[in-house]
């Protein structure tokens, strides 16, 4: 059989009247989908390379390009999608594990979208953010049974919305640089990842979480000592009950210095911690950190959305967790076998209300902070999971997509045209850590603003009245069963 | 200076809160701690060049994230030794538990006779760092799984059965481990992993770390030296390679 040629996603089409054949997008494309032909003076197309990452359309000067599209056709078919057909094809040829990056593109039942915020009409003032005061502060921690009782430590953040862990490995230091400068700026936490923590970065340990994961890299006392607090990573909303691999070719000088393995070895993190097998287990290592950090510092666990999530969390906390943090199915990844990606786990708008509405029941809500994470896209996603139980989120896609993403979802190549989920020179000095810093503060601004706005038009005034206050919500267009899970009411029902 | 902690009766919070404040004291370079009985973290994170002579048994991880102080412990050890330790030295004049030497980075272990299952699990060395594990009676399944660098010896002094179990070196991609017998059987080992002949090189490694050991539990060296060795090793640093479709 003929080995097939690799079908185009993408259609890139340039206007050869614009065009002033400057070739910056024949340099500047790492997947070489432009080409310059010398001998006809023309710039050929190599569109089957194209991941539509959309640098060039914003590169090029006279704005020559667009890139659109292009599902590649097979008869129509209810069942068979274009993409099923073409990824066997792909499996065929190489007979390997397909791969992607970023969250979840599959098409699940988008919960947020299903649920309403409320407002005051009449019955109650609103309350108007510009001129009155609005508390958006969260504090992030155990806190005592007692009101008299001494306050754990605790980690305090200008607005509930952190950025998660994305280590350097998988996205650059300047994309890292970006993020840990915005968070330090604006008041709230940026996380390592487990890819250990920088020396140039060590300005904003103020405002890190440092992660301990399954390989352990780069975790050292001075590490731990370094952070805010630390968050052991059992698991990512992206690939639950996997490990992580950091291909050796991606381990570099600047890499094997920051995870401290020697260049060029694979960076194997294992799908377990092989130390926690369980419950007691984990409270050995939350209370190993404690011990060498002097309960100086929260101490959380980090696991994906599973089907037992509320159980597991609530043993999470009882074996002394500061904080938990879910992180649901449209949790983003650097790199994640696309069949775990899209299909285990599951949605965190149910996670975090079960997991909330259990450690109430339990009586135990009040000894860990609750982080929701995975796909926020809005500030409306942000308060409607505060309103569900969150104290806070963990946002990465969104914070990346401040950063220049484009979601081309081909981060495991190592070749992001943004500068992000690359480590080539050439291609991260695109990213400008002053710039990139700038405009995911500009997001951590934006969004606190709207999420003012919306506490205000309901007649609140402090974040912490809306944590798990579903009464602010209705669903709209949800079952039952669904309204129970989430402990919201449909619209249309009064208080 | 020396200074002698006595542990009985305190929960290990309350033990440990001792030993840190002792520590403050700048003159303090050996702690002797009597009666200890399972409190867990001693020397936790201790980043500091101190002696600590442990009498009794060593609750679980001691050591852990430890950076350069040394501890002898007379009596057996728990779980957990040296997991992600970044230097130092570990001398159980015992047994030891599971889990010895996780993701460890750098320092010596040392256990006169046996340790428990999945030990020395994603060891791996940096530059300077080189974790070594010495093991002088038999190691339970698991041993080796995900090494990434270092050394772990096992002598199996103490029997003559073969001191591993199963599934030794399984997904192993750097490092060595060294096995005291005359052959093992394949069917015992990691996918990853293959037997080769000694070295020069293999030797004076080994002389060197089982010449400490001996020194240590005042053994005879050549006797333990005398008689074969196997080595494993990772017959790919890319075990996981070429599992992706691009
Ligand atoms: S820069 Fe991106 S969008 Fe433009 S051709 Fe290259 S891969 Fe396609
Ligand atoms: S980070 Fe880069 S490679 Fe990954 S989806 Fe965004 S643009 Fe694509």
């Amino acid at each position: 059989m003929a080995k097939s040629k690799y079908k185009t996603d993408f259609r890139v089409i340039r206007d050869q009247e614009k065009c002033i054949k400057c070739q910056a997008c024949v340099r500047m494309c790492s997947n070489d989908v432009h080409y310059y032909d010398p001998e006809t003076d023309s710039i050929i197309l190599q569109e089957e390379k194209c991941v539509g990452c959309h640098f060039c359309e914003d590169l090029c000067p006279t704005g020559a390009i667009t890139v659109k599209r292009e599902i590649p056709e097979i008869k129509f078919n209810q069942h068979w999608d274009s993409k099923d057909v073409y990824n066997i094809i792909k499996q065929a040829e190489t007979g390997g594990v397909l791969l992607t990056g970023m969250g979840s593109d599959k098409k699940f039942k988008e919960y947020f979208d299903h649920i309403v915020l409320n407002a005051s009409q009449v019955t109650n003032p609103s309350i108007d953010p510009l001129r009155e005061p609005m508390e958006l502060r969260t504090f992030i921690g155990r806190k005592p049974d007692n009101i008299n009782d001494e306050l754990p430590p605790q980690l305090v953040l200008e607005t509930p919305i952190m950025f998660t862990a994305m280590s350097y490995g998988s996205i650059s230091l300047n994309a890292q640089k970006s993020l840990a400068k915005a968070a330090f700026e604006f008041g709230t936490m940026w996380n390592t990842g487990e890819g250990g923590l920088h020396q140039e970065l060590l300005p904003y340990a103020k405002n890190v979480i440092v992660q301990v994961a399954s390989g352990r890299f780069g975790v050292d006392i001075d590490y731990l000592e370094n952070a805010a607090a630390v968050e052991i990573k059992i698991g990512q909303g992206a690939k639950p009950g996997i490990g992580g691999h950091l291909p050796g070719e991606k381990v570099d000088q600047e890499i094997s210095k920051t995870r401290r393995i020697p260049i060029g070895t694979d960076a194997l993190s294992p799908a377990p911690h092989h130390d926690i097998y369980s419950i007691e287990d984990l409270k050995q290592l939350i209370f190993a950190i404690k011990e060498a950090t002097r309960y100086k510092k929260p101490v959380g666990v980090k696991i994906a959305a599973v089907h037992n999530v509320a159980p597991i969390a609530s043993g999470i906390v009882r074996a002394g967790a500061d904080f938990v943090v879910i992180d649901g199915i449209r949790g983003g990844t650097g790199a994640a076998p696309t069949v775990i990606r899209d299909n285990v786990g599951i949605p965190i708008e149910l996670a975090v209300a079960v997991v909330d509405q259990r450690l109430r029941e339990e009586g135990i809500r009040n000894q860990a902070s609750l982080i929701a994470s995975g796909g926020f896209r809005s500030s409306a996603d942000v308060i409607k999971a505060i309103a569900l139980g969150a104290d806070a989120v963990y946002i990465g896609t969104a914070a990346l997509i401040s950063l220049g993403c484009h979601l081309c979802q081909k981060c495991y190549t190592g070749k992001c045209n943004w500068g992000i989920a690359t480590q080539d020179p050439y291609l991260t000095k695109r990213l400008n850590p002053e710039i990139g810093a700038k405009r995911s503060y500009n997001l951590l601004r934006a969004w606190s603003l709207e999420i003012k706005e919306m506490l205000g038009g309901m007649g609140i005034n402090a974040i912490e009245s809306l944590r798990g206050n579903r009464e602010q919500l209705r669903g709209v267009g949800l079952t039952e069963i669904e309204l129970k899970l989430l402990g919201i009411k449909h619209a249309g029902e009064a208080w | 200076m020396k200074e002698i902690i006595n542990a009985e009766g305190l929960h290990y919070k309350e033990l440990n809160e001792k030993i840190h404040n002792t520590l403050l004291k700048d003159s303090v370079d050996e702690i002797v701690l009597e009666n200890v009985v399972g409190q867990r973290y001693i020397a936790a994170g201790l980043n500091k060049k101190v002696r600590f002579i442990i009498n009794g048994t060593a609750g679980n991880d001691l050591g852990i994230f430890m950076d350069g102080a040394e501890i002898f412990v007379n009596g057996n050890a728990q779980d957990g030794v040296g997991n992600t330790m970044n230097s130092g030295k570990i001398v159980v004049n015992g047994s030891a538990g599971d889990v010895i030497g996780y993701g460890m980075r750098g320092g010596c272990i040392y256990i006169k006779k046996d340790a428990g299952y999945r030990v020395g699990i994603h060891m791996k060395s940096y530059k300077e760092n080189f974790p070594v594990i010495v093991i002088g009676g038999s190691a339970g399944d698991f041993l080796g799984e995900y090494m990434a660098g270092g050394v772990i010896i096992v002598l199996g002094l103490y029997s003559d059965k073969l001191p591993v179990g199963d599934f030794v070196g399984t997904g192993m991609h750097g490092g060595s481990i060294y096995i005291k017998r005359k052959n093992i059987d394949e069917r015992l080992l990691g996918k990853e992993v293959k037997t080769k002949d000694l070295s020069k090189e293999d030797m004076d490694l080994i002389s060197k770390y089982v010449g400490d050991f001996c020194k240590y539990f005042s053994l005879e060296q050549k006797e333990i030296l005398n008689e074969n060795f196997i080595k494993l090793y990772p017959y790919s640093s890319r075990p996981y390679g070429r599992l992706y479709a691009y």
